[in-house]
């Protein structure tokens, strides 16, 4: 079984009367000769390590090798314990999670790319404090990952989930549509609703520029990452709702593909525009590579 | 290549960069076995990105670490220096322009404790993926992505055939097979990729079955 954008995923969706996950799981099987068994404590690894990075990287309050991020997580998680705050307990335990697996990677942790290092805070903070909020099982965020891989899949197929081939709304925008599809799954939406998030993300993001400082994943990354959580939260609360995408989601990712190919190269990951150009940020990079 | 659900979630891998760390480490490791673990001291040249950002991007110690053997998962890539150290192992790194090259590229130089000299070429292609672009000068191409057997043999009539022979013996499939002459000293190189693990017997067994067969790599 195979399938190479949403509309034909909806299809087999419809007609077998599956979810996006089980399509993706046997569309696995079949192109890769595994076993289903195979397939999950692939899964199972891949969480695992998730989990940790969530865990690890805001346990101190270490910076990271330039000394540009580090300690973020932690600061927003006590200021969290403390206040009554703006955006509240499901929006910020995510974010948190995601400032600590971009601090993990910065600190040259273990991480999973997801589908990039850079963007890789923002698929496991979104699934797996929701998750734990409403307490979901392990074998329930190992099917929404592979939803989120779905979308991912057709991403990589029709566009591109790099930064420096289609800007950072490729690679955080991506991994944010991930995780908004994988969320509704997860809560019991249907594969077109799963859809309808993904898209809404990705129209959210459209044409923000790739510009990390100094060439590094690290600023403006983090805060992107963070940026992601809340926007896949979002997108995947009005799809829920019965909000339904207007332009279908495979339009809406040649959009992407097409503003990616036109923005200029300064744009894309090559730090030569945007806030790698600030006049900060080149102090930053005169220190850093001195 | 079909993409999977494990190329979208994933490498897992140390961070902080795919393509300046994971794929760095990848490299250092192929270099590692090429050489048979067999390294006194090791020199890096780093080209183009690789030069300007390896420090921010951990990109010298993902080197390092695969020249110890470390894969891109493997948490020892961050202490990989002292790890170089208490081992005994000295390691230099050097920013050198290497001509037309792809950015992310290193020019690697292994010295054994015989003091025999290895120098491969890697380039870091993107995503954790990797490219070998030059075995000791030859210019080679693979990606270490399935067993390969490089041999390296005075170019005379009926090599290839022997060799296969051999291969086929050990049951093993070829997937790819290329054969690179070095007219300057009649020698070729052959590259293999076969489609499961083998032994490392297979390395005495090509060498002494055939007698123009001087080198063999195996990873
Ligand atoms: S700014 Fe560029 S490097 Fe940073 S997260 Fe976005 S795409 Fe990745």
């Amino acid at each position: 079984m195979n399938f190479t954008s949403g509309k034909e995923l909806l299809a087999i969706c419809n007609k077998k009367n599956l979810l996006i996950s089980e399509v993706m799981i046997e569309r696995e099987i079949s192109q890769f000769d595994l076993t289903k068994k195979e397939i999950f404590s692939k899964m199972d690894e891949t969480r695992t390590v998730m989990e940790e990075s969530i865990e690890n990287g805001k346990k101190d309050s270490k910076l990271s090798f330039t000394g540009l991020i580090g300690g973020e997580a932690k600061m927003l998680h006590e200021y969290y314990l403390k206040y009554n705050t703006i955006s509240g307990k499901s929006v910020l335990t995510g974010v948190i999670n995601a400032l600590s697996v971009m601090e993990e990677n910065s600190k040259m942790g273990k991480i999973v790319a997801a589908p990039t290092a850079g963007s890789s805070g923002i698929l496991p903070a979104t699934i797996i404090s929701t998750a734990k909020r409403f307490n979901i099982s392990n074998q329930k965020i190992n099917e929404a990952l592979f939803t989120a891989s779905a979308i991912g899949y057709i991403i990589t197929k029709n566009a591109t989930v790099s930064g420096a081939e289609g800007g950072c709304q490729a690679e955080t925008g991506s991994a944010s549509a991930m995780a908004a599809g994988a969320l509704v799954e997860l809560l019991g939406g249907n594969p077109t609703q799963s859809l309808s998030a993904a898209s809404f993300t990705l129209k959210n993001v459209l044409g923000l520029v790739c510009d990390p400082v100094a060439g590094l994943v690290e600023l403006p990354c983090a805060k992107r990452n963070a940026l992601g959580v809340s926007n896949a939260m979002l997108s995947a609360d009005m799809a829920l709702a019965g909000i339904e995408t207007k332009i279908p989601f495979d339009e809406v990712v040649e959009a992407m593909y097409r503003v990616g190919k036109k923005m200029h190269p300064d744009l894309k990951e090559t730090a030569e525009g945007g806030i790698a150009a600030t006049k900060t940020a080149r102090e930053f990079e005169k220190r850093i590579f001195k | 290549m079909s993409i999977s659900t494990f190329d979208c979630l994933g490498p897992i891998m140390i961070g902080p960069s795919s393509s300046h760390t994971a794929g760095a480490a990848k490299i250092g490791l192929v270099a590692n076995k090429i050489a048979n673990n067999n390294i006194k001291s090791v020199i890096f040249y780093l080209h183009g990105s690789f030069a300007k950002t390896h420090k921010g991007h951990g990109t010298d110690k993902a080197l390092l670490g695969g020249i110890l053997g470390f894969d891109e998962k493997d948490k020892r890539i961050r202490h990989s220096f002292e790890i170089a150290k208490e081992r005994n192992l000295e390691f230099k790194f050097i920013e050198k322009d290497l001509g037309d090259v792809h950015p992310n590229t290193v020019l690697i130089e292994m010295t054994s404790n015989e003091n025999t000299i290895t120098t491969i070429q890697g380039t870091s292609t993107g995503g954790g993926a990797m490219e070998i672009n030059m075995l000791n000068g030859l210019n080679v191409k693979f990606s270490g992505n399935a067993p390969t057997i490089i041999t390296v043999h005075k170019d005379v009539p009926g090599v290839v055939a022997k060799v296969t022979a051999v291969l086929a013996e050990k049951n093993l499939n070829i997937s790819t097979m290329s054969v690179l002459k070095d007219e300057s000293n009649n020698t070729a190189t052959m590259i293999i990729e076969v489609d499961k693990i083998f032994d490392n017997s297979i390395k005495d067994l090509l060498l002494s079955k055939i007698e123009a067969v001087n080198k063999i790599y195996l990873f």
